[in-house]
């Protein structure tokens, strides 16, 4: 009886590592089938915090500071979606939406929706304005 | 004797340089004044000390001219939709006539920046807010776009975008399904500049609106408002607007 249980646990396990080893190049492969987000920086140089607090925390700072500037009238530049968009537009768009867009891209990877560029301009101030 | 002398005068010296500094700051325009009185650091918060108000004299305001409303638009990135009727508006000229005189009025009515807002008092969300400094505000990030807001306001000063927005200005974001009004141009504010509307009409040559801390007795409007008669309107509703009428 206790044979035959264990018979059948030990069947299981192979079969659940049969059919790992079976995925397994399914699995590598998946990574190529979606396409990898295009991170262009076209100015390199250091971000206001370490890339792996701003993958991380971004939304947190925007957030924060949109509250303080809305309410409070701080308008400091670090942590401002207006620096972002300033930086981080592509050359060659001018944008960071776009398919190959600094932000649209990586949200389209992560399935994320970001809603901020249905209000915010996605472009920088063009440099030719008048105003300062 | 003679160190002490020196001392003396070094003193009497530097008093005098303050008071003559002092003295060029009082001698100066309204708008230098309206600066050092809004001067601030960026990572600084608003203060409850400063009352932004706008005077408008109805007598130098020409009927037809549109410089003010244009400036506005131009500023804060309002474009014609092809459908005038719903089309935001922030700021717009009215014309009025006493029809037992004869005599005409015309004068820009936007937001009028209430003590006591009336659009605050209704908004369900908290998106309607009167900034420390006396500007009211439609914070979009929070505005459902119920427009209570804009039933609740008896000068019809504030819009909903019915549209999507495009190429707006980066200082102003703006879009579609948010009530919005006049800010009193407070992204320029906060740079120590002055509203759009109001330095457009400076420049024409118009002088007509005025902008400054009402709360600051030194500044240009402060001592115009104590010296002639202003009005505000619907005053009998006693939401005492930041904006006033000369001549109305």
């Amino acid at each position: 009886m206790i044979g035959n249980r264990t018979g059948a646990l030990a069947g299981r396990i192979a079969h659940a590592v049969c059919l790992l080893a079976l995925l397994l190049p399914v699995l590598a492969f998946s990574s190529d089938r979606v396409p990898k987000p295009v991170i262009d920086i076209d100015k390199p140089g250091k971000c206001v915090e370490d890339t792996a607090t701003m993958r991380r925390e971004h939304p947190d700072m925007l957030k924060h500071q949109r509250d303080l500037t809305m309410h409070e009238g701080i308008r400091t530049r670090k942590y401002s979606l207006k620096e972002c968009v300033q930086c981080h537009a592509s050359s060659k768009t001018g944008s960071v939406l776009g398919q190959k867009g600094f932000c649209q891209s990586c949200h389209e990877y992560a399935s994320v929706k970001i809603d901020c560029f249905s209000c915010h301009a996605s472009k920088p101030k063009p440099a030719s304005g008048a105003k300062p | 004797m003679s160190a002490d002398s020196n001392d003396g005068l070094s003193r009497r010296g530097f008093l005098a340089i303050s008071a003559a500094t002092l003295g060029g700051v009082m001698l100066a325009p309204g708008i230098r004044l309206i600066e050092i009185a809004g001067a601030r650091a960026p990572e600084q918060a608003v203060s409850g000390q400063v009352r932004w108000g706008l005077l408008i004299d109805t007598n130098k305001c020409a009927p037809g001219c549109d410089d003010c409303v244009k400036a506005c638009a131009t500023e804060n990135g309002i474009k014609a939709t092809g459908h005038p009727r719903t089309d935001a508006q922030w700021i717009r000229k009215v014309e009025l006539k006493d029809m037992r005189t004869g005599r005409a009025h015309s004068a820009p009515v936007m937001c009028q920046h209430c003590e006591h807002p009336p659009c605050v008092d209704v908004c369900p969300t908290g998106a309607s807010f009167k900034r420390a400094d006396g500007i009211v505000l439609v914070d979009r990030h929070i505005c459902i776009g119920c427009r209570y807001c804009m039933m609740a306001c008896p000068y019809k000063a504030r819009s909903i975008v019915f549209e999507e927005v495009t190429n707006q200005n980066p200082d102003v974001p703006r879009g579609k399904g948010c009530v919005e009004g006049c800010t009193l141009c407070v992204h320029r504010i906060d740079r120590e500049q002055q509203p759009a509307c109001v330095e457009a009409c400076t420049k024409a040559g118009h002088n007509a609106m005025i902008f400054g801390d009402l709360n600051d007795p030194q500044s240009d409007i402060a001592q115009r408002v104590a010296k002639y008669a202003s009005t505000q309107i619907r005053a009998d509703l006693r939401l005492n607007p930041g904006v006033r009428y000369q001549g109305l």
